[in-house]
């Protein structure tokens, strides 16, 4: 991806060019971190608040209970179609705060950077998490950077905590609220990311270029949450897919889910490489789409709103939400019978034939 | 998804089911040779859809789950030397040896690869030149033919750095072990589509003309199944037994010619030790006189390796068809995909691992949907 990699297309003032690559040096507290602060960070970063630089940041918050999380982010390679681990390191954390019908207000960064990364694709990558941060309207307010030594990292993590605000009047929304009778919604196609950074990490070439789903939640979230109650749960399914995510809202509403196969959207050429590596799309991460678990009676009304938001055109009603065998999901498969879904052990692995 | 959606049509599939259920009168018991068929009639729940009397033996047709115990030991003896590159398909990686598995084995330090081709093994070792590089070359007679071409390539490059486990077994020899098994009870069997893709069915006639089964040579996909089952218990029912293609958009009489000849040059015929069943005479193939320095068990000295299974562990039961998996004592107890004692409970073609995956437990209702 060379427009990733450009280093003429970044705005650095000179002093970093004597670093094309990052050195111990930049995380060790001296001028070379100050460098990097003042002229890499800084100038995407850089708001009102972050432009103090104090050892912590005072920010004000809107009324209304306050949310927080926090998620590192390890994604390897760094950049792939669609995406870097910039954008997923911002909408990851904002996404995390949407699920709790929290607006998402401020972030810190913390990058645990590899010596001898190119300076140029750390810009980059600065660069992707600034624009990600404006398109997810919060603002980064504090940051930290370490440097290890070369073999020691894997060229860049970022971890990134988060903070947001429940509006005042927002009904609870929680993964224990599903109820018996509610109608369990996806925002859009399934396994898109997963797939997405699968293609080049295992050098695999398909036809056409999956790309990720990697988005910012908040806003779609915001529009079906309101004061009626009507949304139960909210939860991203990023790692372990759908799958997963079903699950856990099983166990912790202590409920069953019963999903139609044929009503989950996926994306033909996502289930024709899910296909080729013996893996399943409900068990494939996705970082822009969202389950919300709804009060049978909003059903098509949040269906409605969900569909009216560029990030939830394709969101459909997949299942319902029953009394019995608490804790299980099942779905009706494409010839009529019904089986378990069950949790994804750990990691994907293709299989052999 | 074309060329997939036709074939999981459910109307489709009620029309075959239904036919099954008027051709039936009486029980039949008929195995699905291939580990890819038990995760798919799984999956897809198709023997809920069967008439209660047609029973589905799950066959030892799963690649992970029939590599000896030994082999494996062998394969991580090999992994955690300093200067190895071991490759791998996936799923290998979490098969229990003795003590560990390879993900065990990579975590303490051992360079353990999940690649998707015998080839790019064969690139990896180009590229390091001062590493030996292993590829763990297992499977039927379906992933055979890459392997031996890998070993081809490797030779006429003169890479001296690569080298393959070798585990191969083939269905056919099998078939005939099964059907001499005091304990059979197979009366039918769906042969699996993508060995006969490679292979032909030319090996098929002598097998049901000494045995009088039918074998229906069968695909993957819902319809596939239903469809090779379907003619399975026609010819059950009419008291015949022939050889019939219900994967004909796949599968000819003569296979894959080509691949067959790279298999012969590279590959010759051995006794293959078949994990929880034992050595079945002439059922696999090792590398060639010509080939065997590419041998990593010879390279690595390692072939003396020889280990014992868990004593708790049915799984060589399972893969005959004489024990379902939750019949087993140790199922969902002591043996979990996430503690397995035997390979039918790690691979995802693993009878095991497909039964406790989708929640057929012994004393669970099954699941249905209104």
């Amino acid at each position: 991806m060379a427009d990733t990699l450009d280093f003429e297309a970044w705005t650095c003032p000179l002093p970093l060019r004597d670093y094309p690559r990052v050195v111990l040096g930049h995380g060790g507290g001296g001028k070379l971190s100050e460098e990097i602060v003042e002229h890499l960070f800084m100038p995407a970063f850089g708001n009102p608040t972050l432009n103090v630089l104090g050892d912590a940041s005072l920010v004000e918050l809107p009324p209304g209970q306050v949310a927080m999380t926090t998620d590192s982010f390890v994604v390897r390679p760094l950049f792939f179609p669609g995406g870097s681990i910039g954008e997923l390191a911002v909408n990851g954390t904002v996404n995390d705060l949407a699920m709790a019908g929290a607006v998402p207000q401020f972030l810190t960064a913390g990058f645990i950077i590899e010596e001898g990364l190119e300076m140029a694709t750390l810009g980059a990558i600065v660069q992707r998490m600034a624009a990600a941060a404006r398109r997810a309207d919060v603002q980064i307010v504090a940051g930290d950077t370490k440097v290890v030594e070369r073999g020691h990292g894997d060229g860049l993590y970022i971890n990134t905590s988060g903070v947001g605000v429940v509006p005042a009047g927002v009904a609870r929304i929680g993964p224990d609220r599903a109820r018996p009778g509610d109608k369990v919604i996806v925002s859009g196609t399934i396994g898109d990311h997963g797939i997405a950074v699968m293609s080049v990490r295992e050098g695999l070439e398909f036809e056409t270029v999956i790309e990720t789903d990697c988005a910012p939640l908040a806003e779609l979230a915001q529009s079906i949450v309101d004061n009626t109650g009507r949304v139960h749960v909210l939860r991203d399914p990023t790692r372990g897919g759908l799958a997963a995510t079903l699950n856990e809202i099983a166990r912790q509403s202590k409920v069953s889910i019963i999903v139609e196969e044929r009503q989950v959207p996926v994306k033909p050429q996502v289930q024709a490489a899910c296909e080729l590596m013996g893996l399943d799309p409900w068990h494939v991460a996705n970082e822009g789409k969202l389950v919300a678990i709804v009060a049978p009676e909003a059903a098509d009304e949040v269906l409605a709103w969900l569909r009216a938001h560029e990030l939830g055109r394709d969101a459909a009603i997949i299942g319902e939400v029953r009394a019995d065998r608490a804790g299980m999901v099942a779905t009706r498969t494409a010839i009529g019978a019904t089986r378990v879904v069950p949790l994804p052990l750990g990691e994907l692995l293709p299989r052999i034939c | 998804m074309k060329y997939l959606d036709e074939f999981r049509n459910a109307d489709i599939a009620k029309k075959l089911a239904e036919d099954i259920h008027r051709t039936t009168t009486q029980p039949w018991a008929i195995m699905e040779v291939c580990g890819g068929q038990t995760h798919s009639i799984i999956r897809n729940g198709i023997d809920q859809i069967l008439p209660s009397g047609i029973e589905l033996i799950h066959g030892p047709g799963c690649p992970v789950c029939v590599t000896p115990l030994d082999v494996i030991d062998q394969a991580l003896a090999i992994a955690s030397q300093p200067n190895v590159t071991f490759c791998s398909f996936g799923d290998m990686l979490r098969v229990p040896g003795s003590s560990k598995d390879l993900f065990q084995v990579k975590s303490e330090g051992g360079d353990v690869r999940v690649v998707y081709s015998p080839l790019d093994a064969v690139k990896l070792a180009q590229q390091l030149p001062d590493r030996q590089v292993v590829f763990f070359g297992i499977g039927f007679e379906t992933t055979a033919p890459a392997n031996a071409m890998a070993v081809h390539v490797a030779k006429k490059q003169g890479l001296e750095n690569f080298s393959m486990l070798v585990s191969h077994v083939l269905v056919p020899p099998a078939i005939a072990a099964i059907m001499t098994s005091p304990k059979n009870r197979v009366q039918a069997f769906l042969a699996a589509g993508h060995v006969c893709c490679v292979m032909g069915m030319h090996q098929y006639p002598a097998l049901v003309e000494r045995f009088h089964v039918p074998i229906v040579v069968t695909g993957f996909e819902p319809l596939d199944i239903l469809e090779g089952i379907r003619r399975a218990v026609r010819q059950l029912e009419a008291g015949e037994a022939r050889v019939e293609n219900a994967y004909e958009r796949v599968v000819t009489m003569e296979g894959n010619v080509p691949a067959q000849k790279m298999l012969a040059e590279v590959f010759e015929v051995a006794d293959r030790a078949w994990r929880g069943i034992g050595t079945i005479p002439a059922s696999g193939w090792r590398l060639s006189e010509a080939y065997r320095g590419f041998d990593a068990a010879l390279r690595f000295d390692v072939s003396g390796i020889h280990t014992q299974e868990s004593p708790l562990c049915h799984s060589g039961e399972v893969l005959q068809g004489a024990l379902k998996p939750n019949q087993c004592p140790a199922f969902g107890k002591e043996c979990t995909p996430r503690t397995p004692l035997g390979a039918t409970m790690v691979s995802s073609e693993g009878a095991c691992a497909a039964y406790y995956h989708y929640g057929r437990f012994r004393d669970a209702e099954p699941v249905t949907v209104a």
